[in-house]
């Protein structure tokens, strides 16, 4: 049986995802854990996140997982999910949390060159109304020929909460995009590495569908 | 294209069943909220909002089982309110696979639980539920406060001033109910929504009076909420969730369809 290790280290609610990868394949033998040697034998890796980034770094830094991550992330496939894509990146504009008044950078795991920044204060579309922040809700997802898209139809609607998004130092990367309003990174792919934005756990079918060819993914693209 | 605005069915949960009545002609069980989840989902809600008035205390566990069974078969976020007023009550409905909380009196009580549930948790996951009422007379200048214990206590807060802070304090989202329209099926107040919309960052999603389905067009294009919240209309069947967005989507408004 292929297994899937749902990596934990405190950050957000697990079992949503859990429980959409069982749904999206009953066969896959799903594990949330933080042990290091299950996340090593794992034959997929994922890896979700919500909250603040600065956070998020701490928990992995404590819980001694980033030489971890780094290592599966070089070996097998791995799907990192919202704040699990950001925490990809070489930093992200985001600090420590709302009490942290340091403004200094959060260094992230560095496997994909490039930032993560902040949607702009006062966005407005083309008539002139206000964009909210976060960027919250189903948007459409354009994106180019990859395994994880196959039975997708183009410019489907995947469900987003978020302030802050990527910007890869190198564009070809980029396997997706969003508009708000402008077109900004929502799932980014090298090698056996992808990572979205959106919670493909809470997209309904297309999410499913986006989890499914996770499953069956060989690491290749 | 771009962001959909959001239709969100909101089920009143009182010990692990809808109330209000539903009339589905193919639901079996009109009370079971995991039917009635399902049902919505099949017609393309974009989020559910479970409201668990449960009386007592005693009976709480039971929107934890409800809350269980929808995430493991609906995969759409899901918004749990009602009796939240502390980290663990929030915790415990996270784990339970909610999304995002509502905090209504307890924020009202102790503003600064919403900045500690922030913190804790991620302004993602937190909703501020604020009832509103109108309280200037017809030749004053608008004015809205503050409503507790369903509308029946004023607080003297300013429900402008309210949601502003309670962005600042690290509120993800903002569910705003007028008390004046709630029931009326006279639509929302619009001007009131529109007053706390432009006067906050994040999404405010409209509650209250949606008695047919241009008054969910009218939430959104009048009252500038980016998503509208509606029971009634949805739970008699008189309207489906797909019905709501075909006409939004006729009044140039973008859904997901």
């Amino acid at each position: 049986m292929s297994s899937v290790a749902v990596i934990d280290y405190g950050m957000g609610n697990l079992h949503s995802i859990a429980k959409a990868l069982q749904h999206a394949d009953s066969q896959i033998d799903i594990n949330i854990t933080s042990n290091h040697q299950a996340i090593l034998d794992a034959d997929r890796i994922v890896f979700p996140g919500v909250g603040a980034i600065g956070d998020c770094i701490h928990a992995l830094q404590e819980s001694g997982l980033i030489e971890i991550i780094k290592t599966v992330a070089g070996l097998k496939p791995f799907l990192g999910i919202c704040l699990g894509m950001q925490a990809l990146l070489t930093d992200s504009e985001e600090s420590r949390g709302d009490s942290d008044q340091t403004n200094l950078k959060t260094q992230g795991l560095n496997l994909i060159a490039g930032h993560v920044v902040r949607f702009p204060e006062c966005l407005k579309d083309r008539d002139g109304n206000i964009l909210k922040v976060p960027h919250m809700g189903w948007n459409q997802v354009h994106f180019n020929s990859h395994p994880l898209w196959e039975n997708i139809t183009q410019a489907s609607r995947f469900y987003f909460v978020h302030s802050y998004f990527t910007v890869p130092d190198d564009e070809s990367v980029i396997s997706a995009t969003a508009n708000y309003p402008d077109a900004f990174a929502c799932a980014l792919a090298r090698e056996n590495i992808f990572a979205v934005q959106f919670h493909p756990e809470k997209s309904q079918s297309a999410g499913l569908q986006l989890l499914r060819n996770f499953l069956h993914w060989d690491g290749r693209v | 294209m771009g962001l959909a605005k959001r239709v969100i069915p909101c089920l009143d949960v009182d010990n692990g069943r809808v109330v209000k009545g539903v009339k589905f002609v193919d639901i079996r069980d009109a009370g079971d909220p995991v039917e009635i989840a399902r049902r919505y989902d099949r017609e393309g809600a974009d989020e559910l909002t479970f409201l668990d008035i449960t009386a007592t205390h005693d009976n709480r566990e039971t929107i934890v089982h409800v809350v269980e069974q929808v995430a493991s078969e609906v995969f759409i976020p899901l918004t749990v309110g009602g009796g939240i007023r502390t980290l663990d009550d929030i915790r415990r409905m996270l784990n339970a696979g909610a999304d995002k909380v509502g905090i209504n009196s307890a924020a009202v009580f102790n503003p600064d639980f919403v900045r500690q549930a922030a913190q804790r948790f991620g302004s993602q996951c937190i909703v501020v539920a604020i009832d509103a009422k109108k309280v200037s007379a017809p030749n004053e200048a608008n004015r809205w406060e503050i409503f507790t214990h369903g509308g029946r206590k004023g607080t003297g807060i300013d429900a402008v001033e309210w949601a502003k802070k309670m962005v600042d304090y690290g509120a993800g989202e903002i569910l705003l109910t007028s008390m004046d329209r709630d029931g009326t099926r006279e639509g929302f107040d619009l001007i009131l929504t529109r007053a706390i919309s432009e006067a906050v960052s994040v999404p405010v999603i409209a509650s209250g009076g949606v008695g047919n389905l241009e008054h969910l067009a009218e939430g959104i294009l009048e009252g500038k909420a980016d998503a509208v919240l509606a029971a009634s209309i949805f739970h008699f069947a008189e309207h489906s969730v797909l019905e709501a967005k075909q006409h939004m989507a006729l009044r140039g408004i973008e859904v997901r369809l």
